[in-house]
């Protein structure tokens, strides 16, 4: 008899959390280290995308999960325990940045129309670069510096949606903007990266000298 | 229906993300065969999602989760951790500074196929964007609630992810089920 095709993995995860949940909220503190161990990463790199600085984003992201923590009654169960975390570490990485960093200024590209459509600038033919090559630090490197290198909204939205994997309705809802103003920073991010990526990642993936020390290719 | 330059890359996201409609589809690829310049765009856009959407781009500090452990401590009520606490921290420290090696050595080495049921997919775009995680059988759509091993996860071509063997989540891909 054949194997029913519409039960292939239980849902199995959001009730665990929910159980873990309840009894963190009934004085089990300790289970709340099993709740959150899936999204340690998760919680950093969110810091990290909108505070681009290791120390700042650890600060920021134990910060955010101590609130987490107490105020744990008050997640709702319609929304996600991911989605809540993150917008809570959106909101105190956000607060730090205003308390700390208040006379920083934001990179050049924050000023470009959202409204208007964006256009590639360069139409070079990429090679699939292979995912192997994420094992080299300086290849990471490079991403995080292009990432980093993005007026902030755009940046915030493509770490939340491509990097940390959000619905667009999420992402919405964690950066308090509309389902299609994240769509259209999105398309922008992700075409400004490519723009961005580009000229160092045309065909040089081989090659030691990836890129030149020094220089950037935008 | 014809689309020009301007419109394909002012739909590059949503045709990733297979959120545009079938007539707009075949605009798209009739467009892209015959566009070099378009195709470069898609693929270097296809591209820059994968690399990010994979989790060996956010390395977090060494020692990242044993501070924050430490700090929840600290700030717990009480301020005493159980035994049972201890060896549920010990066990994610652990967990979490094995987590690194673990994706290095499982990610490329995924058997054939994992799953018979990868058939249904046929009808998902082959050029949709989805995520896969470390030890799940199916693949779906960002932000599904259903996504297993949420700590492990990429974004892949759905095309790739049928060869790998997974199937599509019943849930979020519904719609490509039932077409």
């Amino acid at each position: 008899m054949p194997e029913e095709v519409t039960s292939l993995e239980p849902p199995a995860k959001p009730f665990n959390e929910e159980m873990l949940i309840q009894r963190i909220r009934n004085g089990e503190h300790d289970l709340f280290y099993e709740l959150i161990r899936p999204y340690e990463r998760r919680v950093y790199s969110a810091a990290f995308a909108i505070l681009r600085n290791e120390a700042d984003a650890e600060d920021v992201a134990q910060e955010a999960m101590l609130k987490a923590f107490k105020h744990i009654r008050q997640f709702r169960a319609e929304a996600r325990f991911s989605t809540w975390l993150t917008q809570i570490t959106i909101n105190e990485a956000r607060m730090w940045r205003r308390k700390e960093h208040a006379n920083i200024m934001e990179p050049i590209v924050d000023r470009q129309d959202e409204e208007g459509n964006y256009t590639p600038r360069d139409f070079a033919d990429w090679r699939e670069i292979p995912l192997e090559t994420l094992e080299r630090k300086e290849v990471r490197q490079k991403l995080a510096e292009a990432l980093a290198s993005l007026g902030e909204k755009y940046r915030e939205t493509f770490v939340l949606r491509d990097m940390q994997h959000l619905s667009i309705e999420e992402t919405a809802k964690a950066l308090g903007i509309s389902t299609a103003s994240v769509k259209t920073r999105l398309l922008r991010a992700r075409l400004m990266l490519r723009d961005l990526l580009a000229t160092g990642f045309g065909g040089s993936w081989s090659s030691k000298l990836f890129l030149a020390k020094g220089t950037k290719p935008w | 229906m014809v689309v020009s330059c301007e419109e394909v890359w002012r739909e590059i996201s949503n045709y990733l993300e297979g959120e545009v409609d079938a007539s707009l589809r075949t605009a798209m690829e009739d467009h892209l065969r015959g566009c070099k310049h378009c195709t470069a765009v898609l693929d270097g856009t296809r591209n820059v999602v994968q690399l990010y959407g994979d989790e060996r781009m956010f390395e977090v500090p060494l020692g990242f989760s044993h501070r924050l452990h430490r700090r929840l401590e600290e700030n717990m009520p009480g301020n005493r951790r159980s035994f049972l606490g201890w060896m549920v921290a010990a066990a994610a420290a652990v967990l979490v500074a094995g987590s690194f090696e673990v994706a290095r050595s499982s990610v490329f080495s995924r058997p054939e196929l994992r799953s018979e049921h990868a058939q249904p997919g046929a009808r998902v775009p082959p050029d949709m964007l989805v995520i896969v995680s470390g030890d799940g059988k199916t693949f779906h759509a960002a932000g599904c609630p259903f996504i297993h091993d949420k700590a492990h996860i990429r974004t892949i071509q759905a095309r790739e992810a049928l060869r790998q063997g997974y199937a599509p989540c019943v849930r979020c891909m519904k719609k490509y089920l039932t077409a």
